[in-house]
């Protein structure tokens, strides 16, 4: 403590240069005010070039009419004659969170049950796991996505022999068509029941933990939650009267219009991006599963827990802290992979926004701005989840 | 392909940056310094432009890149060719990453003002029109409501599109894709009905179908496709050149100058013939290139009617009669101003 006040007090003898920690700060303070000047020299350098060049600027075009379809936009009722590169915009976010909302979950699901069957002692089921995850970890996934659109996709019925499941829903080139559910009065109801039950099996999870910590007695949660999920919003539909109708597609001349419909693009992207990625979700679970002891394992048994309830509350819970990270990047991969689209023909925001409008409306710099932007913030919106699921995973040290 | 577009985005960001200094030099000095002429041609579409089984690029515009080549070089090889898409097209020129964008245009207010481009003139004077299957027995584009239009993206054809089936009360799909080698492969698998683009475009493409004689293009023409060659805003110069290379092309036909006869032409009485040629006058020099640019043009590439007939025209597998691109003396809209 001596010493250090003795320093102290001599600290104003020592030169600005020689303080270590000061000159630090100088480094830094220069390096930030070249970094504004360069920056600010780029801005004003190309505003003033593009007006000499008599290329429009500004964020003015957002407003404008676009004046083109987009192929898919399943959330807006998106009119050509009313949208402007705005509107645009906003289908395409949507369409790629769709496309990365869907491809998320296929690859997750996929890629465990291919994670935890590599593992398997089946040699078949092992081998043939192993096989899935080489082919599809080791092919370009632009590749993969051309092979689904036009080798698969591309070679399905034309539009007058459809291939009809249960005369309710068709497949041909144009898509896989299906009935269109439109809610009637009284649908309330129905989400009534569904909101009812949710706050149900809130109460019931708690409460069957709580009656397990103190009396040992486990409650079977997850099928009683199952079965209170369905049945509640059916008792509510019951009252209703069934508020439900459903639009058929109808055979016109160029083939089947109205009702739901997956356009092939579509579904070529997001079986593409999920079976790619599925491939690398499968090595990082089984990485993550083959990372705890096989020591726990034979504890749990030693004390006569079952098999299942090792696996879903001893192993996984302590693999998912490997897993959860690696996987974080899958996530952003997928999302990012997801603007391969416009090789097939899908309408996300590169295609119809970085693409389309940006040619339509001209303004390269404005709209690549906008498009990265987007790119950046799902990208860390996505990190920042999975760290919140990361953290509240993490091992707790008591 | 997306990447190029962000990289051309940058590249236009720098090219902004680095012209700062230097705007005034001037293209055609640059042009004559680096000793090529860097020319934006389609990615691949018969006749117009397409690398033949040699990789040599071919067809009605990449001959205007070789006329330039000729009046500025006295050589129509010096050319180097970029294929954009019809979305990254602009981006380039307004790069600089090219000097002539000679890719099907049209010539359009927004892109003429907005853009910061100029279009020099017309080479070729397009409609849009549809094409569809003949056993479907559609007979007007009237009766299409309800069907799915492939098309390409970034193109007036996309807007006419929709202009045309909201005038007619009707509904249409689409299904959009970059590049017209992939709108043929879904066309012809059968993922839409309908093929629209310029009708020359169409011809181009309706050749390459698995079985051409099983599709129709339909009447109707919905819209206006002026087509031509375009250079950056505010370079006038380089404008002017870009400009009377086309109309030397025009004019050499009007006159009767072909490549076969532009020797003996020399020497011909008509003064306008030997102006054109450089014979008398010093257009040439005026411009700023070769004095006998004109003669050079005719001579490697041949007059408008000659490039006309040897990718596009009647004989070739696209069968375009020359229509509305006839001279203004046979019914059609070709009309240069004088050389005078």
């Amino acid at each position: 403590m001596a010493a250090s006040s003795e320093a102290q007090s001599s600290a104003p003898s020592v030169s600005l240069w020689n303080d270590p920690k000061k000159r630090a700060l100088i480094y830094q303070a220069i390096v930030m005010i070249a970094l504004i000047i360069v920056a600010a020299y780029i801005i004003n350098n190309t505003a003033a070039n593009l007006e000499k060049r008599g290329i429009a600027s500004g964020f003015g075009f957002l407003q404008s009419p676009a004046g083109f379809d987009v192929g898919m936009s399943p959330f807006l009722k998106y009119d050509a004659a009313k949208a402007t590169h705005g509107t645009v915009l906003t289908v395409g976010i949507l369409n790629t969170l769709l496309v990365a909302f869907t491809g998320i979950v296929i690859a997750t699901v996929l890629g465990f049950i291919m994670g935890v069957l590599r593992l398997s002692s089946n040699w078949l089921v092992s081998k043939l796991a192993y096989l899935y995850v080489e082919i599809t970890r080791n092919i370009p996934l632009l590749l993969q996505l051309l092979f689904w659109y036009f080798a698969v996709l591309g070679t399905l019925p034309s539009k007058r022999d459809s291939i009809s499941i249960f005369d309710l829903f068709f497949l041909n080139i144009e898509g896989l068509f299906g009935p269109l559910p439109i809610p009637q009065d009284g649908f309330w109801m129905v989400g009534m029941g569904l909101i009812v039950a949710i706050v149900a099996v809130i109460f019931i999870k708690k409460w069957a933990q709580k009656r397990q910590d103190e009396t040992g007695q486990p409650f079977p949660v997850f099928w009683v939650s199952l079965a209170l999920l369905i049945a509640l919003p059916l008792i509510g539909a019951a009252i209703a009267g069934f508020p439900l109708e459903f639009e058929h597609p109808q055979q016109n001349r160029f083939g089947l219009r109205g009702g739901m419909i997956i356009l092939p693009e579509f579904a070529a992207l997001v079986l593409g991006l999920s079976l790619y990625t599925a491939g690398f979700i499968a090595e990082i679970v089984r990485a993550g599963i083959q990372a705890i002891s096989r020591g726990q394992t034979e504890a749990a048994y030693a004390l006569g827990v079952k098999p299942g309830i090792t696996m879903r509350l001893i192993i996984i819970p302590q693999a998912l802290r490997v897993i959860v990270p690696p996987l974080t990047s899958q996530y952003l991969n997928l999302t990012k992979n997801s603007s391969l689209a416009v090789a097939i023909g899908g309408a996300e925001i590169v295609a119809i926004f970085a693409g389309t409008s940006l040619n339509q409306a001209g303004q390269a710099i404005e709209i690549i701005a906008i498009t990265m932007a987007f790119y950046l913030t799902v990208s860390l919106l996505i990190s920042m989840f999975m760290n919140w699921y990361n953290r509240k995973i993490a091992l707790v040290e008591r | 392909m997306v990447l190029k577009s962000i990289l051309t985005a940058a590249a236009a960001a720098t090219a902004a940056l680095t012209i700062a200094g230097a705007a005034n030099a001037g293209i055609l000095d640059d042009v004559k310094k680096k000793g090529h002429l860097q020319c934006g041609v389609n990615t691949g579409l018969t006749g117009f432009s397409a690398p033949n089984d040699k990789g040599k690029w071919e067809g009605f515009d990449v001959d205007f890149c070789r006329a330039m080549s000729a009046a500025i070089f006295g050589d129509a090889d010096k050319v180097k060719y970029t294929p954009l898409t019809s979305k990254e097209r602009f981006t380039a020129l307004q790069s600089g990453e090219i000097d002539v964008l000679a890719r099907n245009t049209t010539w359009t207010f927004t892109r003429d003002v907005n853009l910061g481009l100029e279009f020099i003139g017309n080479n070729y004077v397009d409609g849009q029109g549809f094409m569809i299957r003949k056993d479907l027995g559609v007979k007007s584009a009237k009766e299409l409501d309800g069907a799915s239009v492939c098309i390409q993206t970034g193109t007036t054809t996309e807007l006419n599109l929709a202009d045309f089936f909201r005038s007619n009360n009707m509904k249409f799909k689409s299904v959009v894709f970059e590049k017209a080698d992939e709108i043929r492969a879904a066309y012809d698998a059968g993922r839409c009905d309908v093929y629209t683009t310029d009708r020359s475009g169409l011809a181009a493409q309706r050749s390459l179908l698995k079985k051409p004689d099983d599709h129709v293009v339909l009447p109707e023409v919905v819209s206006k496709e002026p087509l031509g060659p375009v250079v950056r805003h505010g370079q006038s110069e380089w404008g002017d050149v870009a400009r009377w290379t086309l109309f030397a092309l025009i004019v050499a036909e009007e006159l009767g100058v072909t490549s076969a006869n532009v020797d003996q032409m020399k020497s011909s009485k008509n003064p306008e013939v030997l102006r054109l040629l450089g014979v008398e006058g010093k257009m040439g020099e005026q411009l700023g290139v070769r004095q006998d640019w004109a003669y050079q043009i005719v001579k490697s590439v041949g007059n408008y009617g000659e490039i006309y007939e040897r990718h596009v025209g009647v004989n070739t597998p696209l069968k375009l009669e020359r229509g509305l691109n006839a001279q203004w003396t046979k019914g059609g809209l070709l009309y240069a101003p004088p050389f005078r």
